[in-house]
């Protein structure tokens, strides 16, 4: 395209900038982590305190795809008409995923109220198999398969 | 770097792209929004139907092993690493990008090389994720792991698991055969004869969007 001007000055620039990207991308995707630790490793939190948790691993998540998108993608860099045709279609999503998880919500809770037999069901803790090992050489052939996965090994 | 001169420019009167982009990539730019929804309606299928359940198995539980190490119990382990992968692949991809937009072919090709070894190691892991699950007992259709509660699951979760993840793997294998053609291409000097490297813009636009799906899968499958 016309009206670049590339030069050794924009390539040291250019990989400046991708480097600084890298370290913040890695950055968050540690904080998150940590975030999942302390989920593991104090499962007696509270449940606000799990929400808010979560809720911030989300938020990072969010952020990690907007330097993706703006930089790694040059989003950022394009013009404004373009930048617009991409991100305004995408509040659909602000629709989508709120309508969808409140009907989720709402489908769990019509049925606890109207189905005795699904909640119930729910509330049955069944042994616990030891399905996942850490190899297969623990993987009791045959106790923790079911009918439908004939050829598993 | 940046469009040198958006001032005062009437970029809708005629005679010039509005987007002063070439015509490949804003198409590129479009199916990626229309594949962004596809993985959307994924994902928040997931998140409705997880709503929906009144137990959920706990990832931690369900992703604890690494390769080579028997017994699991290490949580996030294997999947920050692939995590990790896919950035990095991202990264070596940006500078590919960087280095056809100053005419280096050697940083093309080099950049490309890491790229796709980047995401042959992602593949990889993928698969060996998937036959150790598999061998677990899981598979569409088939739940061996209990909900966090200690509840009967159902097959909800792993169906849910096994598409969305082979859809973004399916993805990345696209992905790293795209890659593959554009290597061979800039080894044949096919892009230093048309005078520039547009091509390797798009497909790092590509690459980089199955690495932010993976953002979103990673995080609402592996951690929350």
């Amino acid at each position: 395209m016309a009206g670049h001007a590339y030069n050794a000055e924009t390539y040291k620039e250019a990989k400046k900038e991708v480097w600084k990207v890298t370290w913040i991308l890695s950055g968050l995707t540690l904080i998150e982590l940590a975030l999942g630790v302390v989920l593991l490793k104090f499962p007696e939190l509270s449940s606000s305190w799990v929400m808010f948790i979560k809720g911030t691993i989300l938020i990072l998540m969010m952020v990690k795809a907007f330097y993706i998108v703006a930089y790694f993608m040059h989003l950022k860099h394009e013009i404004k008409n373009m930048v617009m045709t991409i991100v305004v279609p995408l509040f659909l999503f602000v629709w989508f995923i709120t309508s969808f998880l409140y009907e989720g919500n709402s489908y769990k809770n019509l049925k606890n109220k109207y189905n005795p037999f699904f909640k119930e069901q729910s509330t049955i803790k069944v042994p616990k198999k030891d399905a996942h090992g850490g190899g297969h050489s623990n993987d009791a052939k045959g106790t923790t398969h079911d009918a439908a996965k004939p050829a598993a090994h | 770097m940046s469009v040198a001169t958006t001032h005062n420019t009437k970029w809708w009167n005629g005679g010039k792209s509005p987007f002063n982009l070439e015509y490949g990539k804003v198409m590129m730019w479009y199916f990626l929004m229309s594949d962004a929804f596809t993985f959307g309606a994924f994902l928040i299928a997931y998140g409705t139907i997880r709503m929906s359940s009144n137990g959920w198995p706990d990832p931690n539980e369900v992703f604890q092993s690494f390769p080579g190490i028997e017994g699991g119990g290490l949580p996030l382990v294997f999947v920050s690493l692939m995590t990790f992968i896919l950035i990095v692949s991202s990264v070596t991809m940006v500078l590919a990008v960087q280095a056809g937009h100053h005419q280096d072919k050697k940083g093309v090709v080099n950049n490309l090389i890491l790229t796709i070894i980047g995401g042959a190691m992602f593949l990889g892991c993928q698969a060996w994720e998937w036959t150790h699950l598999h061998h677990a007992g899981a598979w569409w259709g088939s739940n061996p792991f209990l909900n966090a509660d200690g509840t009967s699951p159902s097959t909800n979760f792993t169906n849910l698991f096994f598409t969305i993840t082979g859809f973004h793997g399916f993805h990345v294998f696209s992905g790293v055969i795209i890659n593959i053609v554009m290597l061979i291409m800039t080894l044949n000097n096919t892009f230093e004869k048309r005078g520039h490297y547009l091509m390797i813009e798009k497909a790092g636009l590509y690459w980089h969007f199955v690495d932010l799906v993976w953002v979103f899968v990673f995080t609402l499958f592996y951690l929350v």
